[in-house]
């Protein structure tokens, strides 16, 4: 249940951005996370709603795009998307293969507004 | 508004990382990320290396743990340096939390620091402490499927160690297939077969941290000669 801390992560970072942008309100939040990261939608999600009340992220959504897990097979070039399990080039069959992405855990974005000048 | 972050989640966490392994490369220490199940045998495995290594090099032990002491004082009846961190309920250590322990070791007079990180095959992969190496331990009795059911962990470790190898017999333990899965996962670390109560096989492990501890204190700018004072 390492979700809470990353979610905390993600709000302080948050909350640091929308204050730097003279925001008050944070109403979504769009991270990345890694198929091979041991990161849980799910908990996250549940994370997010146990952490946000009484923040300026109060009923934000949290969006999640989930990267999939993609290597570059070192033998033969060639560039694959794979599972957790499916390391073999689908290729050639080599074991020498170098990841590219799937261990991402990033804030993308969040939208923000001001509650006193936009009301 | 929108405001593009592109920033990483755990980017406290790196950045208390990347401190430490100032302060380590800075010190010229090794510093081992050793993690496992609950009742792996990562105590015994750090007290089986710690007495295959004592001679060549200064050596502590953070042991973290969600509570007691147990774990540092089994290190310190050794007569060897030890910290203990209690998480109370977090599952995993993170770079703060080192930070802290370090401040009570004197780095200068170190080779080799050991981390025990919490018993859990999920939650420690994620996070960098600052470590020259993560290593994790399986034991026999868990069972050899556990690469398939734990690959974060398999994926992220520069070497893997089978403990309680002298259970095999007692245990439904499929060490081809275990293997051929790692290889899979993880075709560039070793695996040793170790027994680490009975000090079986612990020899070739220590030789093979050894050798890392030896590359990192040669690369240091004014080479320091490793060993006890």
């Amino acid at each position: 249940m390492h979700e809470m801390g990353i979610t905390q992560g993600i709000l302080d970072a948050s909350f640091l951005a929308a204050q730097k942008a003279g925001a008050t309100r944070i109403t979504e939040i769009c991270v990345s996370i890694g198929e091979l990261t041991e990161v849980v939608d799910f908990a996250l999600q549940f994370a997010f709603e146990a952490l946000t009340p009484d923040t300026m992220a109060e009923g934000a959504v949290l969006t999640i795009t989930m990267v999939s897990a993609k290597s570059r097979c070192r033998d033969c070039e060639l560039e694959f998307e794979h599972d957790r399990f499916e390391m073999l080039c689908p290729s050639c069959g080599s074991l020498n293969v170098e990841p590219l992405q799937g261990r991402e855990m990033q804030i993308d974005s969040i939208e923000a507004d001001n509650e006193s000048t936009e009301e | 508004m929108q405001i593009d972050l592109a920033t990483r989640i755990l980017d406290r966490n790196e950045r208390l990382a990347a401190e430490n392994r100032a302060r380590f490369d800075a010190a010229g220490v090794f510093v081992l990320d050793l993690m496992a199940s609950p009742g792996a045998g990562k105590t015994s495995t750090i007290l089986a290396t710690i007495a295959a290594l004592r001679d060549r090099y200064r050596i502590a032990v953070i042991e973290g743990d969600i509570a007691s002491k147990v774990d540092a004082e089994k290190v310190k009846a050794h007569g060897i340096p030890a910290v203990q961190i209690n998480t109370g309920g977090a599952c995993h250590l993170e770079s703060d939390m080192i930070k802290r322990a370090v401040d009570t070791l004197s780095l200068d007079e170190l080779d080799l620091i050991i981390i025990e990180n919490v018993g859990n095959l999920v939650c420690p992969t994620d996070f960098n402490l600052g470590e020259d190496a993560k290593v994790m331990i399986l034991s026999v009795p868990e069972g050899h499927d556990k690469p398939y059911k734990y690959p974060g962990i398999f994926q992220i470790s520069e070497a893997v160690i089978l403990n309680k190898v002298d259970t095999m017999h007692f245990f439904d333990f499929d060490e081809e297939e275990f293997t051929t899965v790692v290889r899979s996962l993880n075709p560039a670390s070793p695996i040793f077969r170790v027994a680490a109560t009975k000090g079986e096989g612990i020899a070739e492990w220590a030789e093979w941290l050894a050798a890392r501890i030896d590359a990192k204190k040669s690369a240091l700018p004014t080479a320091q000669s490793p060993g006890v004072s």
